[in-house]
């Protein structure tokens, strides 16, 4: 579903990924670990144009977004993604963040997509916030909601960006709750996370990023049991 | 005491007579009160003028810092000039008086017009809307970038989500400093009257050259533009107050 070759990227002179390269299928959830500043986001974000990679191709459903010519607008809509700090837009009720994509983009009328709000709010027992605005909801709640926005767009992968990082712990569960019941459902996930239990738990592969590359992978029995570099060694017995 | 009270009783006289001359006598008190509409009229047009520069502008600076993509395309290089474009205007704007860039319209560019204060709307506009490019900027900049971002990764394009999310957002901030630019502009639009533009001032000097007397028409107008600016900062912290309001709902 995303092939990622020889990706590279390079803030000025500082080198941040260096000759990545990736296969995610559909189906799988990819849980990335690693220390910060391993590339791990800049990956993640690499894998909708957020950032702008310096060097290599993305092939996301046959086409490879790096190329110029690649309505790039087009392919995002197929990609969900989740932020560290929410990023629910403040001037709009809860319905409107859900909405505002659907309908101006033309995916569905704005009675579709209230009513698929109105649904996937349910799902994250939210309904009652609908006409809420963002300042009014606790951080775990925003999450959540920003999942909801996500999915409205009914996308074809769900990218991670440490989602549970600037919780209060105990809002942490209700975030994973439902990113384990999107997992149920099928979704293809790319999660960037330090939640090891979680990665444990859903993760259908984990990638050990260190120093822009990728340093290590494989199932979650594989990587946390047996893992064979020195330097997963030594990060997972910090964070276990 | 007798001479003392003689002496103050003539100077009464005359002041009565003076204020009589300038405000009363022959309706005069009407040329104030058109220019004072004239006044409110130039600034409001002006103003209007200032915004819609400042905005465009703005936006091109901002668009212009945003762009991230190394890529050589066409807007690219239209924003590239267009920038470059805006930085020239706001630099001579800001780094000259406004006297002499009102004197070179008025004398210079527009030569022949006859509509002065039309040609000093246009003088005061495009003074103002430098002002107003930073301070529109400056609002939008501080909109978070996740904002931006959580619009762009919907597959929103950069303008929807500037339209729908950010320009929203920014309001809030640009808003009172527009409100202080207001009260800058009202006083400034008496600048005008140095190239025959109508308004307040305009109407002072046309009394004072009749009556020979400068003290009561510009006492008067000062009082004027005083209670204007007093009115108009009352009513922007009205608006303030009522703007932090809603942020805490």
């Amino acid at each position: 579903m995303i092939t990622v070759k020889h990706l590279s990227k390079a803030f000025g002179g500082h080198v941040v990924l260096s000759d990545v390269n990736e296969h995610i299928k559909p189906g799988e959830k990819v849980v990335i670990i690693g220390p910060s500043g391993s590339g791990k986001s800049t990956f993640l974000r690499c894998l909708n144009l957020l950032e702008q990679p310096t060097g290599g191709s993305i092939i996301f459903d046959g086409q490879d977004i790096t190329d110029p010519h690649t309505d790039i607008n087009k392919v995002r809509q197929h990609m969900g993604m989740v932020f560290q700090h929410f990023n629910l837009f403040a001037n709009l009720t809860i319905k409107e963040n859900i909405t505002l994509a659907p309908v101006k983009l033309k995916r569905m009328t704005k009675a579709e997509a209230e009513e698929e709000a109105m649904r996937l709010l349910r799902r994250v027992n939210l309904e009652d916030k609908a006409n809420a605005y963002p300042g009014q909801l606790s951080g775990g709640q925003k999450q959540r909601i920003a999942i909801v926005r996500a999915l409205a767009m009914k996308p074809k992968v769900m990218l991670f960006d440490e989602p549970t990082s600037a919780l209060d712990p105990e809002m942490v569960g209700e975030v994973l709750e439902v990113m384990k019941e999107l997992a149920e459902m099928g979704m293809t996930m790319i999660v960037v996370t330090h939640e090891m239990g979680f990665a444990r738990e859903v993760a259908t592969r984990v990638l050990f990023m260190d120093g822009g590359n990728i340093l290590e992978q494989g199932t979650p029995g594989e990587l946390f049991n047996h893992p064979k570099e020195a330097r997963t060694q030594d990060f997972l017995s910090k964070v276990l | 005491m007798y001479l003392t009270n003689e002496a103050t009783g003539i100077w009464a006289t005359g002041l009565g007579q003076a204020f009589y001359k300038s405000f009363i006598q022959a309706d005069r008190w009407k040329l104030y009160v058109s220019g004072l509409g004239r006044t409110l009229e130039v600034t409001a047009l002006a103003l209007l003028l200032g915004v819609a520069l400042g905005v465009v502008t703005a936006l091109i600076r901002v668009a212009h810092d945003q762009q991230r993509s190394n890529r050589v395309t066409v807007s690219g290089v239209l924003l590239n000039l267009g920038n470059a474009l805006v930085k020239v205007y706001t630099t001579i704007i800001r780094g000259t008086p406004m006297v002499v860039q009102l004197m070179i319209l008025g004398f210079v560019v527009f030569q022949s017009s006859r509509n002065f204060t039309m040609v000093g709307v246009l003088g005061l506009g495009i003074n103002s809307g430098a002002y107003v490019s930073e301070t529109i900027r400056s609002g939008l900049m501080s909109v978070d970038r996740g904002q931006m971002e959580a619009g762009r990764s919907l597959g929103l394009t950069y303008m929807t989500t500037m339209v729908h999310i950010v320009i929203p957002q920014a309001i809030k901030n640009i808003l009172p400093a527009l409100g202080n630019e207001f009260i800058t502009l009202l006083k400034d639009t008496s600048l005008i009257s140095v190239i025959a533009g109508k308004e307040l001032l305009y109407a002072a000097k046309a009394v004072a050259a009749k009556t020979y007397d400068f003290m009561f028409p510009l006492l008067g107008v000062s009082v004027i533009y005083l209670l204007l600016v007093i009115l108009f900062s009352w009513l922007l912290g009205m608006l303030e107050r009522r703007m932090n309001i809603s942020d805490n709902r």
